[in-house]
């Protein structure tokens, strides 16, 4: 089964709308409510990233009996090292943005353990794609 | 185990009074209730006992149960235990003595306000919110009808609630405590509680995470009120003259069960109060997402205004809540006051605060076999995409969405939406006869009856 939804950059009044429409769908599967909370916390951090980074993006969601995979397609200026940003603690935001408390360097990584596979490709001045996986 | 089986509910219809108006299926915050042959159909594992159905109904079809009166005079010992807003439902010239002298008069032996515990609750609520090891945020699980939303429809929240016994449990338990160790045998001791909602009364005769409740019976606030009213204008009480208990609760005992009761008295830190159960699902809604984070404790309350907006209480929300504000304002100033009896058994209290653990009941799930649930949710959203979305409620239920997730279940048909029938009529492929004999199975025969309009004139 699959589901498509568009993100637009820059607005942050409806970040998080893919995430919730989501969640409804994974409590009527009857999906554990451990890895529910795990796809959605994974999936808003992704969903918040194409809100602040990139231009525009679509959320793709396909599910089967026993997983959940979500491609998160962007047109973006994309990531320029991929390795670093995975780093906890890393972050291109200014020191400015940082001590207003944005930027703190956390969302791939609590990306990362949110998810039991999250894979992260990127072409700077294109866009970036992030494929998330969680098996029920 | 109690959360296996279906809850047990204080909501009940009164079908010979009900006239098939939906508005009940309307309000309901979990689409527990749909129409089949003009009646209401209550989903027992989604209705949480928030009574929003209860107001809505136009005609009084829906009512709370209660236990008989009369039961009171079983006991040798009957003890009221009322909440501190029963009080706050009288006008202001009737005074505190006149309505405790009236409930004396009634037959009771002892009354306690249910808030006494709030004094030792309160310690074991900051210990619990400063627990590292405790999920934040913190739920309160003061209201019942809250905690049966989170057990529905926000399973993955129930770790968060806290798990101690609300005042009402406390107070009976000191109660029990308190007579027995007098001598007094424990089948003499009756307490019965006055409830201003039906989640409370439903909380007492199923408990979520608890085995019993020390509670004998349960008396409905309006229909007390309506009691304690009637003795106190026809004048037939006798004047008490000791200081009666009504004095003895302190100022945050009394501001607890309004809005902010709880987060009044807990350290500095960030803790909100919503009321209402409507904006409680849309905050648990982002809580659940972790769009919010780093609250430490959520004080959540199914009515407006609190338990001054209790379901059954008789007088104006807004009223109520003033008037419990005031009094709360006085005892502030009076220093010196009976001392609270109940501080004695604090140790005790606190040994047996705890509750069992909530388990999650996710009432949203399409079926058990999650390939089965994955089918039925493709033909819902197929269903759904042919449905009008403007939630008529014609078919007999709350949304286009929950019709199509009950074809999806083999509980209705797509004809059922008034829409469709006039698109298939259009083709020929439903008769008019046909359609009719459909929206009779959902609203009864009276409905649909054409000599109804008999002598009316149309023109």
């Amino acid at each position: 089964m699959d589901f498509e939804y568009q993100i637009e950059g820059g607005d942050f009044t409806n970040a998080g709308a893919t995430s919730s429409a989501v969640k409804k769908i994974l409590k009527q599967l009857g999906v554990n409510p451990e890895i529910i909370k795990r796809t959605v916390v994974a999936l808003y951090e992704a969903e918040v990233n194409i809100v602040a980074h990139a231009y525009r993006g679509s959320i793709i969601v396909n599910l089967e009996d026993h997983k959940i995979s979500i491609k998160l397609i962007d047109e973006g200026p994309g990531i320029e090292d991929i390795e670093k940003a995975m780093e906890q603690g890393y972050s291109t935001a200014s020191q400015k943005v940082r001590e207003m408390g944005f930027g703190a360097g956390m969302g791939f990584s609590n990306m990362k353990t949110n998810t039991d596979s999250l894979i992260v490709n990127s072409s700077p001045g294109i866009g970036t794609t992030v494929e998330i996986i969680n098996y029920f | 185990m109690t959360q296996v089986e279906s809850f047990h509910h204080a909501l009940k219809f009164k079908y010979d009074l009900c006239i098939g108006c939906s508005h009940c299926t309307g309000v309901c915050p979990t689409g527990a209730i749909h129409v089949e042959e003009g009646k209401p159909i209550l989903d027992s594992n989604r209705c949480i006992d928030c009574g929003r159905c209860y107001l809505a109904c136009p005609v009084s079809a829906i009512y709370i149960e209660q236990d008989d009166f009369q039961t009171i005079y079983n006991y040798k010992f009957p003890i009221l235990l009322l909440p501190s807003i029963f009080s706050a439902q009288f006008p202001e010239r009737i005074n505190q003595r006149a309505i405790l002298s009236a409930i004396y008069h009634l037959g009771f032996k002892y009354v306690y306000e249910v808030e006494k515990s709030i004094d030792v609750l309160k310690d074991a609520m900051i210990h619990a919110i400063t627990d590292d090891n405790k999920e934040k945020p913190v739920i309160s699980t003061y209201c019942p009808a809250i905690v049966r939303l989170i057990q529905v429809k926000f399973p993955s929240l129930v770790n968060n609630l806290l798990l101690v016994k609300p005042p009402l449990d406390l107070t009976s338990l000191y109660i029990k405590k308190a007579f027995i160790e007098q001598g007094i045998a424990e089948e003499d001791i009756g307490i019965f509680y006055v409830s201003p909602c039906a989640a409370k009364i439903a909380a007492i005769k199923s408990p979520v995470g608890d085995k019993k409740s020390h509670i004998n019976g349960v008396i409905n606030m309006n229909f007390f009120y309506n009691k304690v009213f009637r003795i106190i204008k026809q004048g037939i009480y006798e004047l008490r003259k000791e200081e009666s208990d009504f004095d003895s609760l302190s100022r945050n005992n009394l501001l607890w069960s309004l809005t902010e009761g709880e987060i009044n008295l807990l350290p500095e830190g960030r803790n909100l109060a919503i009321d209402e159960v409507h904006n409680v699902s849309d905050f648990l809604e982002k809580i659940e997402n972790e769009d919010i984070t780093d609250i430490d404790f959520l004080e959540l309350r199914a009515c407006d205004e609190s338990c001054a907006g209790g379901i059954l209480c008789p007088g104006n929300r807004f009223l109520i809540a003033e008037r419990q504000k005031k009094r709360a304002k006085k005892s502030n100033h009076r220093v010196s006051k009976k001392e609270n009896e109940l501080l004695k058994y604090k140790d005790y209290l606190l040994d047996h605060i705890g509750v069992g653990k909530v388990l999650p009941r996710s009432m949203d799930k399409l079926d058990d076999d999650i390939s089965v649930a994955m089918r039925k949710m493709k033909k819902s959203f197929e269903l759904n995409s042919y449905l009008p979305q403007v939630d008529c409620r014609i078919c007999g239920y709350q949304t286009c969405k929950d019709l199509s997730d009950a074809i999806a279940n083999n509980q209705a048909d797509l004809k059922q939406c008034i829409f469709i029938q006039r698109i298939l009529e259009q083709t020929d492929k439903l008769t008019q006869a046909e359609a009719i004999k459909i929206n009779k199975q959902i609203w009864g025969d009276k409905k649909f009856d054409k000599n109804t309009l008999k002598g009316m004139n149309l023109e």
